[in-house]
């Protein structure tokens, strides 16, 4: 092999580098996006008699903003003092209530939307138990195809990053500058507005808009929670293409949505660099102590019980509903008895009913094993070579990074519906959809993996592999014995995220997949959909297996996470 | 001005501070010198009111203040790697003292120039603090501290961080600069040079306790114990057994040396440690023939400018010694250490 530094050799080098997820992205993104692109304005040169649909579409578009900002803020209430109680207080069960409020972030819509129809739902706890309490015969509380219902699955899914991202930022902040300000006397109140306030500004404008980024495309929440009076782009979307046939309004809302997040994250990518540099931080854990006085320990007390009931009640309520069989559930071939039960599992596997429609779990749950590994390997191989191509690139990849880092603007649904318009067409036709969903999945998870493997890569200082190449390691070698070692776990944190990610995604999947192949997710939503006592149960069943599945994986990356990381 | 009174304080269970009473009268700089983790930082916080210590009290021209929050007591403090704020300017860091007095603006304004032109940096107003080097972050903290005229200066090892050139201009122009304040300043430091150099009093913290507290010159002249001698750097100590009394006779490594008692009581078979400093050894000619004369290995010989640093070796024992002369490394030379100037001192090292 010839000198990989040489001028010409590392030149050539670069190209090939690119090549790979240049081609990948241009065929899976840049494909998709300009054929929606093309619909949407055809739409607008028929033009004649839709002229309805702009209206819809702004009614969409402003219901999606409010609940958004709703969501936001709603969000910031519960995740901010939660932020500071991670941040400044040790207390018993600190590390387990962390780790709890830190696995929403990497659940599945579908898992969280039942989940809290298990809680809430006709056929959930609260329901159930008021009516056997006083005798119903209907469900007292309706609080699914709410509006307050997607509020709160949203809070309970970005809650996480308010903690992650606010509260990482807290706890570094160096606590001699707030005793500065103390000493040149200035009040507690004066402490926080001139010094705290200011200093967390950036990561509080990031994790926010972040999180409105994320209540903004959320899809498989309010479709599932939200019911058919509420509709954000997302769900509008893919109502119009897969109901509605209505491929030139999903391109247009499609067009409004990507132009939008692009905004948002552009006005992200602003706010949240960090800007002071080293001098406002310390050691991550030096602010941690126990509450002292009466104050702080009923602030302890009272913020945990919030994200205990917001948090672990609905993912409680999920797993345990899933192994009761309830008397309200009688009519189902002959049971009746109300207790424990191992039933709605066991009918994952067996395939009683014999309409054509329907399709075992079993097979589910293979199909999505098998895109996850897919999506797991392509993601992640592809992100190995694009984080080197980019940090290879020096002065370029400011450029060039905006360009990979796009994807994660785009919706997913967005995405499944770009694939439905090009991949049905010559030259791809022959392509099975099913083929295609590793690589959705892949692309969804890409970004991730870049934004993980890029900020370790470059922390891998040069004259490490200068060292090993004068020890007489060939390059080959050097990428053996430094870089691999040293990458070994963003990889495996990468590993992890890409393979939950594909195993939770809905939205893409939900172009995709077809009838008889469906995804876990996809076969989940069917489930819940469909009246009966045995398909909601089978329902909670997989939502189960996913959470713990899920649970697992976010174990696996809080280990394999660097101290000080942050995932954003 | 300043009184604290039997302050106690644990850190991780162990005792920290183990009942340090002191008092600061105005215009004194006392300095506090101790090893690192011997608690002096910890003292100057509960001093801050930062901290809280265990028991104890602290008193201000006969108030008490132990349980005054530290934003109304009005002291000053400058962090040992400076804290400025890093989201303000030079100019801004020094005003936000002022500011918190709720001054009017035209007088934050007029004092946040004098203080930047008392540390010389009227230019650096607009700069961001992160821009500045070490000496200039040093300055502008010190400014700020100044800048509210607080009616005590504490300084945790403001000088820590930055080199020994310019520690040795800084120590000068803090020296000068307190001076002109004439406020009481405490002073907290693990380096002797820079003690020395600002101290009107000294006191030495060891193992939660103040050791000894003088002026530099009583320190330097008769340090309290061992330990004292060798923080401060003092010479060589040597270990031995009281043998006689009138004169007082020490049985050593280098033969039994007569000593001065420093005013303490001594008793045949204590413990004691003489300590022998570099400038008080005679190089004789010829062999060991009287008291405290003893023959000695020359291991090597160090030009030092002014005068040579020997390190020398006598039965296992190593020391040095200063002269003006060059010794030969690998000669032998004979040593005398006159019996008044080697002190006898107690305590382990």
């Amino acid at each position: 092999m010839s000198n990989m530094n040489g001028k010409r050799g590392g030149l050539w080098w670069k190209l090939l580098l690119w090549l790979l997820p240049a081609a990948f992205l241009l065929i899976f993104f840049y494909q998709p996006l300009t054929a929606i692109l093309r619909l949407a304005f055809s739409m607008r040169a028929e033009g004649g008699g839709q002229s309805f649909l702009p209206g819809l579409a702004a009614k969409t578009f402003a219901f999606t903003l409010w609940q958004a900002v709703l969501s936001t803020l709603l969000t910031l209430v519960i995740g901010l003092p939660a932020a500071y109680l991670f941040s400044h207080y040790e207390f018993a069960g600190r590390k387990f209530l962390r780790l709890i409020a830190l696995l929403p972030f990497i659940l599945p819509t579908v898992v969280v939307a039942v989940s809290f129809n298990s809680l809430l739902g006709p056929r959930g706890w609260l329901n159930v138990g008021l009516m056997a309490l006083f005798g119903l015969s209907e469900p007292p509380v309706r609080l699914l195809n709410s509006l307050p219902a997607i509020l709160l699955a949203h809070v309970f899914y970005n809650s996480s990053i308010i903690i992650r991202i606010v509260g990482g930022a807290w706890s570094r902040l160096d606590q001699k500058l707030t005793q500065a300000a103390q000493m040149l006397g200035a009040n507690p109140w004066q402490v926080f507005w001139e010094v705290t306030f200011p200093l967390l500004l950036p990561a509080a404008a990031g994790a926010s808009l972040l999180v409105f980024l994320f209540d903004f495309t959320s899809f498989g929440v309010v479709l599932m929670l939200g019911g058919p009076a509420f509709a954000t782009l997302e769900v509008e979307i893919y109502t119009q293409a897969l109901y509605l046939f209505n491929l030139p309004l999903a391109g247009l809302l499609s067009l409004i949505q990507l132009a939008f997040t692009l905004l948002v994250a552009w006005a992200h990518n602003r706010v949240s660099l960090p800007r002071y540099g080293k001098a406002a931080l310390s050691a991550e854990k030096a602010n941690l102590r126990p509450p002292r006085t009466k104050k702080e320990k009923v602030f302890t007390f009272v913020t945990a019980a919030v994200l205990i009931a917001l948090l672990l009640l609905p993912l409680l309520s999920l797993v345990t509903r899933s192994l009761v069989s309830l008397e309200a559930e009688r009519g189902e071939r002959g049971e009746a008895q109300t207790g424990f039960t191992l039933r709605y599992y066991r009918e994952l596997f067996r395939d009683t009913t014999g309409s054509i429609f329907y399709v075992p779990p079993a097979v589910a749950v293979r199909n999505s094993v098998l895109y996850a590994a897919a999506a797991m390997l392509i993601a992640n191989m592809l992100g190995l070579i694009t984080s080197y191509a980019l940090h290879f690139s020096g002065r370029l990849a400011r450029w060039l990074e905006p360009v990979l880092i796009l994807p994660l603007g785009a919706s997913a649904v967005t995405l499944g519906l770009g694939f439905v318009i090009v991949f049905r067409r010559a030259p791809w036709d022959g392509v099975s959809f099913s083929i295609l969903i590793p690589f959705a999945h892949a692309l969804v998870a890409l970004p991730l993996v870049v934004r993980t493997l890029l900020p370790a890569l470059r922390g891998i200082p040069d004259s490490l592999r200068q060292a090993a190449s004068t020890l007489g390691a060939g390059w080959a070698r050097v990428f053996r014995e430094v870089d691999l070692p040293l990458l070994l776990r963003p990889l495996l944190v990468c590993m992890v995220f890409a393979f939950t990610i594909s195993l939770g995604e809905f939205g893409a999947s939900s172009f995709l997949s077809t009838g008889r192949n469906p995804t876990i997710p996809v076969a989940i939503y069917r489930y819940i959909s469909q009246p009966g006592a045995l398909n909601y149960g089978q329902a909670l069943a997989m939502s189960t297996i996913l959470l713990v599945v899920c649970a697992l994986g976010s174990l696996a990356i809080e280990k394999a996470r660097l101290p000080g990381e942050e995932l954003f | 001005m300043l009184e604290i009174r039997e302050i106690y304080k644990n850190y991780e269970g162990r005792p920290l501070l183990q009942g340090i009473s002191f008092a600061v009268q105005a215009g004194e700089t006392v300095c506090l010198l101790g090893e690192s983790g011997s608690g002096k930082s910890t003292l100057l916080r509960i001093i801050a009111g930062l901290e809280a210590a265990e028991s104890g009290s602290i008193w201000w021209d006969g108030e008490e203040i132990s349980d005054m929050p530290a934003h109304k007591r009005g002291f000053g403090l400058m962090f040992q790697d400076y804290a400025l704020f890093p989201h303000r300017t030079v100019e801004q860091n020094v005003a936000f003292g002022l500011r918190m007095l709720g001054l009017p603006r035209a007088e934050v304004e007029a004092r946040t120039r004098a203080a930047l032109g008392i540390i010389r940096m009227e230019d650096f107003a607009k700069r961001a603090v992160t821009e500045l080097s070490g000496g200039e972050q040093q300055r502008v903290a010190l400014a700020r501290a100044l800048a509210p005229n607080p009616r005590l200066l504490m300084l945790d090892e403001p000088l820590g961080a930055l080199d020994h050139a310019l520690r040795v201009q800084l120590i000068a122009e803090l020296r000068s600069i307190l001076h002109a304040s004439a406020k009481p300043a405490i002073y907290v430091t693990h380096d002797r040079e820079e003690a020395f150099g600002l101290a009107d009093t000294l006191m030495l913290l060891h193992q939660g306790r103040i050791v000894q507290a003088g002026t530099t010159a009583q320190l330097f002249r008769q340090p309290a114990n061992a330990w004292a001698a060798g923080f401060l750097g003092l010479g060589t100590l040597l270990s031995g057994s009281v043998v006689g009394l009138e004169p007082l006779r020490v049985k050593t490594a280098l033969g039994v040396l007569q000593a001065s008692a420093c005013g303490q009581e001594w008793q045949v078979g204590g413990a004691a440690q003489l300590l022998l400093r570099p400038r008080d050894a005679l190089v004789l000619h010829g062999m060991p023939e009287g008291e405290n004369q003893f023959s000695a290995c020359v291991v090597d010989c160090l030009f030092m400018g002014e005068t040579y640093q020997s390190h020398l070796r006598a039965n296992d024992f190593s020391f040095s010694i200063q002269t003006d002369r060059a010794l030969a490394p690998g000669s032998d030379v004979t040593i005398a250490f006159p019996p008044e100037r080697v002190s006898c001192l107690k305590g382990e090292l």
